[in-house]
């Protein structure tokens, strides 16, 4: 008799998650633990925990390199069309979208003066030259990669994305990147209990966002933006640009650079926009793949 | 069992983190299935609604529709029942048809049986603002305050396309300062409570005021008449206050001579004045000549001040009569009188001055009443401290 409550969710799912804290290079890991996290993506998880389930006794390799031999069940096309996605490191080619170059010459390295520096933020940074924080671009280009890919995934799975910031002088700029890409924004004064008390403030049955993204992670006083709390305590993953005065602890994806310089902000802009349009045409496309493939079998039956 | 299996499905729907699906024999507890091993069901806790606000009823526009279509049939029958013509029955008829057939004895007359048409009875509702798949309409709407912040977003885009004109003019070499204003006479902004009839949502002093501010500022712009017409739907019309003064039409007496009919008030003093044309400036109160009346130079100025403002001084004959109230009143309750009288001597282009000179104005002080517990209507009694 099979035992296949034997390695039950609770237990496995702790060993994944401990497998990907320590191997958090592989791109693969990290969408896979926060498919967990995000609501429309239950019937993924359910496929793929279900899958590994399906193994006996303890689950193998999730870590970096070993790659168990899954034997998927035969799923409808819908099903096919999000777990293609997930077959790829980089499904969406986010890497194209910028070099290293771009990032130098769109002034992304500058961070502030050394009085300001967080103490969180020393890992991400290259060096001071004349008092002022130099953000080292290697780890930035990673970064961004990341979020861009998350993003990415998210936008195909049809998530509202909430872009937030509080610098007036993007706030403009931020709510038509938002606009044109289909999405959402918040540059305006946050008032308390927007995502915590939501169903008071917009009403019943509201749908909040499935990912925020920051381009500006202080607000107007230099302090932590409140939706950073209140996003993590909701379980709304986060993607933040934090610069060298941010505290980059609770942001699921931050993206170490420079969020004052106008180049700056425009560049991030595009690539956001850039990607959540690319995200949309692909759900495009695969729908027409596999609403193609579809129409092929029913000749035959 | 079918029972059993509907609140299965149901609990499945809900728990989207079920790991694996039941044959839908088994009968479900909530959590715990003890035969195929242990499936925990874990609830995203953005899906738990609140249960206080079950009670706010939704009215979807096919159920006031439907409501509307009800109302109307149900107003021929009764108009049928009653004998009334189905054609022209109006709100009244059926107030007191359904009063005849149904007498209700109820104290609280809103508790009584009503037939109304349903956009009174069901309340006007904001429609909802997200789709099927749960995404709103508006990019803002996660501010709270998505009319007022996508207006001034596309105030700030209507400026900023200013600047842009003004940067293309300068690369040609044409830009210059002297271009053609906002024409602003006559007009004025719309105010809080117009703004926020407008956009259907709640605008605090500050938000107007910010609103305001970026209109102006997008005014102070050289080349803004570019955007005229978008600003002109921010101003309004001021009606011109001359225009609501009732004129009276001349009347001519026996011997052909123009007379006009006045009445004016002032405290507790009431005046009715009569004025004829082709006069010498002669002046009677109450049966007496005006200088025995008012033997002081005070009130006779008051009474000559309309005829001086308009220059016409010695050309009109005065008949007055005035009762009660003191010297002062009396002499200002003949002077309004006079003021209104003189509207129908004189041309449109004059009532503007008059207006704004105070002739017209009827002045609301009155006597304040003692209060008790002082010694006059503000005068209190001498504090002592002990």
């Amino acid at each position: 008799m099979e035992n296949q409550g034997g390695a039950s969710v609770g237990p496995t799912t702790a060993v994944v998650e401990e497998i990907i804290r320590k191997c958090k290079k592989d791109l693969q890991l990290v969408v896979t633990q926060n498919i967990k996290v995000l609501p429309g993506l239950g019937f993924v998880t359910r496929s793929i925990l279900a899958s590994n389930l399906q193994l006996k006794g303890r689950l193998y390799g999730l870590a970096a390199g070993i790659r168990p031999v899954v034997q998927e069940p035969p799923t409808p096309e819908k099903d096919r069309v999000l777990s293609d996605s997930l077959k790829h490191p980089d499904f969406f080619h986010v890497s194209e979208l910028f070099t290293l170059k771009d990032l130098f010459d769109a002034r992304v390295h500058h961070g502030h003066k050394r009085g300001c520096r967080h103490r969180l933020m020393e890992p991400y940074l290259f060096g001071c030259r004349l008092e002022q924080d130099i953000i080292d671009l290697d780890q930035s280009v990673l970064h961004l990669q990341k979020a861009l890919n998350f993003t990415a995934h998210c936008a195909y799975r049809k998530g509202i994305i909430l872009f937030i910031s509080r610098a007036r002088q993007f706030s403009h700029l931020i709510e038509t990147t938002a606009q044109e890409s289909g999405e959402y924004a918040h540059t305006r004064y946050w008032q308390g209990g927007l995502l915590t008390n939501a169903h008071v403030q917009y009403g019943t049955g509201v749908r909040l966002p499935d990912l925020i993204v920051f381009i500006n992670t202080l607000n107007n006083v230099f302090e932590q933006h409140v939706v950073v709390r209140d996003a993590a305590k909701m379980n709304i993953p986060t993607v933040g640009i934090v610069d060298s005065n941010c505290n980059p602890s609770l942001i699921t994806y931050p993206i170490p650079g420079n969020d004052d310089t106008p180049s700056a902000v425009k560049l991030y802009c595009k690539l956001f926009k850039m990607t959540i349009l690319r995200a949309k045409d692909k759900i495009r496309q695969m729908d027409l793949l596999y609403g193609h493939q579809k129409e092929l079998p029913e000749p035959s039956t | 069992m079918a029972a059993g299996g509907g609140t299965f499905s149901a609990l499945l729907r809900r728990c989207r983190r079920c790991a694996v699906l039941l044959p839908l024999q088994t009968s479900p507890t909530a959590g715990w299935m003890p035969s195929l091993g242990r499936f925990i069901c874990s609830s995203n806790p953005l899906q738990k609604k609140s249960m206080a606000a079950t009670f706010h009823v939704n009215y979807t526009e096919e159920f006031i529709k439907q409501q509307i279509e009800e109302f109307n049939i149900g107003k021929r029958h009764l108009a049928n029942m009653m004998g009334e013509d189905p054609e022209t029955i109006s709100q009244g008829d059926i107030d007191r048809s359904i009063r005849y057939l149904f007498p209700s004895g109820l104290f609280e007359k809103k508790a009584r049986p009503i037939m109304k048409h349903p956009l009174e009875v069901f309340p006007k509702q904001r429609a909802v603002q997200w789709g099927e798949d749960g995404r709103p309409f508006n990019f803002l709407f996660y501010t709270g305050k998505q009319s007022y912040y996508s207006l001034m977003h596309d105030t700030y885009d209507q400026f900023l396309n200013i600047q842009i004109y003004e940067d293309k003019l300068r690369e040609k070499g044409l830009f210059s300062l002297d271009t053609k204003p906002v024409n602003l006479v006559g007009s004025r902004w719309l105010t809080k409570e117009e703004l926020a009839e407008m956009l259907v949502e709640q605008i605090s002093d500050y938000d107007y005021m910010h609103f305001l501010q970026l209109l102006e500022r997008m005014l102070t712009l050289p080349y803004c008449s570019i955007k005229e017409e978008y600003v002109l739907k921010f101003r309004r019309k001021m009606e011109d206050q001359s225009k609501k003064q009732k004129v009276e039409p001349l009347q001519l007496d026996e011997n052909g001579i123009a007379f006009c009919k006045g009445e004016g008030r002032r405290k507790t003093a009431k005046a009715s004045v009569t004025i004829r044309d082709q006069g010498n400036g002669k002046i009677t109160v109450n049966g007496m000549d005006y200088l025995l009346y008012f033997p002081s130079l005070q009130e006779r100025e008051q009474l000559m001040f309309p005829f001086q403002f308009l220059n016409r001084l010695g050309m009109h004959d005065m008949d007055c009569t005035v009762q009660a109230g003191g010297v002062s009143a009396q002499a200002g309750a003949i002077r309004l009188a006079t003021s209104r009288a003189l509207l129908s001597f004189v041309t449109e282009r004059e009532v503007e001055p008059m207006r704004q000179a105070g002739l017209l104005t009827p002045d609301p002080r009155v006597r304040e009443r003692k209060k008790p517990g002082q010694e006059g209507a503000r005068r209190k009694f001498t504090w002592k401290k002990r």
